[in-house]
């Protein structure tokens, strides 16, 4: 491989859409209303979408035969580089809401400095994928308002959720050696440097919604390099079974 | 549809004013008028529509169930995006449906009451379990080849707004028909494992195909009045017959053998034969005696209750933004 950094850069972005995209796709048949269960499956789809047009690209710089469903498929946990806070599991719906807004806060403002990535076939995902970003970002903030000023019980629960992912969260800002390869190279932005605008957001949203911002700054990481948390694992099970059964089976 | 043609009596005609208007609105049914939701229409046809219109939606999302059981499991990313695209557009058919009900005068919410408490049905088929991905693979062939069969007459039916909702319908359910029928083919084409797999779905599901289309036509005691309205075009066995003369040559194409001795071509006729189905296993699962007829139930009863703290926060939150709005 001619192209290490690059490689590993693009495996974190499909990564990232795949492991979001197959929670999205539990919530099928457990919505709690038609509308939401179309609403989860649909950003399912751009996930998987997403996913398929990274892991394909990341396939060919890797130049060893292997194509998209090799990636997604025959690769242990140890080589999945998705950050910690996409694995986590549904939970609740104000779970699975409060994930989806932290995450997409920070997604539209990545995407958005794809969008001028040195790397034309990253800059043409980028932009799709801010078009749906934009629309799940709104999706989620709407019901982080809702939920936090809601009712007692909801609120509680979407205060929980926060408090529960929130130590997840630091992670999406923290650079290591292939982002600082992805900065030189003109490839994607420093992680660091979208902190504020995702902090000024986080915040605005918090307090409409009348929730508190938690104050531990604990953060875990590690699955940019592939140490994750437990739940990866079972994740990884049930989303395999059937290449792992049938080895070299076409479908 | 997914309606087995369980076709309703209408209520016995009590004066001589409703025989004048009867009349007149079988002249429009007669004349293929189509019957809008602010038109007159007997109480019998209302009643009919919405069982057979709430029956068609509760299956288009009781069968996501089965179906939505493999997307996390599905084999590619290709099949996963195409699975997640099929059972987001089964949603969106109950959704046309549900609103299509509405138009008769009842609410979404008595509805879901409906199918929750048992009063109402949806398809007896989706109380068959999905075991392996070959049964996507039937499923999208020969329960979707089936429910265009039963549709495509009801895109001409005479109520408005079931027959429009149909139309949009018929689209997706034949591209489903043709992505299930890909996947059998790919196993099929497959190793050993994928052909006993796929055989061994078909022959779980082939019969249970077959029994979708309703009672037999000389058990079936309603059709005659929803012929006679247009809400039905076809009966039963007609049905039938031409749901197993297109799938049995598919079978053969597909190096699949039908589950049924007695299946095969008959020059007299210009069909294929096929035997007896088994009407005490239909009798049975439309009884609540499937072998997931609890889970199925139970899975909509517990997304129903787990979400009820989420529409409360959004019934609450709306209110207070409607008071502050006013101050
Ligand atoms: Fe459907
Ligand atoms: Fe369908």
């Amino acid at each position: 491989m001619n192209d290490p950094q690059r490689f590993e850069y693009v495996v974190r972005l499909g990564d990232n859409a795949l492991v979001l995209g197959q929670r999205l796709g539990e919530w099928i048949g457990n919505g709690p209303e038609l509308e939401e269960e179309m609403a989860m499956g649909n950003f399912a789809l751009d996930y998987i979408g997403q996913a398929r047009l990274f892991l394909s690209y990341a396939a060919e710089l890797e130049g060893a035969g292997r194509d998209e469903d090799q990636l997604a498929f025959l690769r242990d946990q140890i080589d999945f580089r998705n950050v910690l806070l996409l694995e986590q599991p549904n939970g609740d719906f104000g779970q699975t809401i409060a994930r989806q807004f932290f995450f997409e806060s920070y997604y539209v403002l990545f995407l958005e400095a794809l969008t001028a990535s040195s790397d034309k076939r990253l800059a043409e995902v980028a932009a799709r994928g801010l078009k749906e970003s934009a629309y799940h970002l709104r999706h989620a903030t709407q019901w982080m308002v809702r939920l936090g000023d809601g009712t007692e019980e909801s609120h509680q629960r979407i205060q929980q959720s926060v408090d529960e992912l929130w130590r997840f969260t630091g992670e999406m800002f923290s650079g290591d050696e292939i982002d600082r390869w992805a900065v030189d190279n003109g490839v994607g932005p420093d992680p660091a440097t979208l902190r504020p605008a995702w902090d000024t957001r986080v915040n605005e949203v918090l307090q409409t919604a009348t929730l508190t911002r938690p104050d531990n700054d604990w953060m875990h990481t590690g699955g940019k390099q592939g140490r994750h948390t437990e739940h990866l694992g079972y994740l990884l099970t049930e989303m395999q079974f059937l290449q792992r059964a049938y080895p070299g089976a076409a479908w | 549809m997914y309606t087995q043609g369980l076709d309703q009596q209408g209520d016995s005609l009590k004066s001589v004013d409703e025989a004048t208007r009867l009349a007149a609105f079988q002249k429009r049914i007669d004349a293929e008028d189509k019957i809008e939701p602010r038109d007159w229409m007997p109480e019998a046809y209302r009643k009919t529509l919405i069982r057979q219109i709430s029956q068609h939606a509760h299956s288009e999302i009781v069968g996501m169930l089965p179906e939505g059981n493999w997307i996390t499991r599905a084999p590619s990313l290709r099949r996963k995006a195409i699975l997640l695209a099929k059972v987001q557009d089964e949603a969106g058919h109950g959704l046309y449906l549900y609103s299509a009900c509405e138009t008769l005068g009842i609410s979404r919410d008595e509805l879901i009451d409906q199918l929750l408490t048992g009063k109402a049905k949806y398809s007896s088929i989706f109380n068959y379990p999905t075991l392996t991905w070959a049964d996507i693979g039937a499923i999208g062939w020969l329960v979707d080849g089936a429910a265009i069969m039963n549709q495509i007459p009801l895109c001409r039916c005479s109520y408005g707004p079931y027959a429009r909702a149909m139309v949009r319908v018929c689209k997706e359910e034949s591209f489903h028909q043709r992505q299930g029928f890909e996947i059998m083919l790919a196993l099929s084409r497959g190793n050993d494992e994928q052909k006993r797999m796929a055989q061994d779905a078909l022959n779980r599901w082939w019969w249970p195909s077959l029994m979708m289309f309703g009672p037999s036509d000389k058990d079936s005691k309603h059709s005659a009045q929803s012929m006679a309205w247009k809400i039905k075009r076809f009966t039963n066995d007609e049905l039938r017959q031409k749901f197993v003369d297109v799938t049995v040559p598919q079978a053969h194409f597909l190096g699949l053998e039908i589950p049924d001795a007695d299946c095969q071509w008959n020059d007299d006729t210009g069909h294929w034969d096929f035997g007896e189905i088994d009407w005490t296993e239909f009798k049975e699962v439309l009884a609540g005696n499937g072998p997931c007829n609890r889970e199925r139930l139970q899975a909509r009863q517990d997304a129903h209750d787990n979400g009820a703290w989420v529409r409360e926060a959004a019934r609450a939150y709306a209110e207070k933004q409607a008071r502050r709005n006013a101050a």
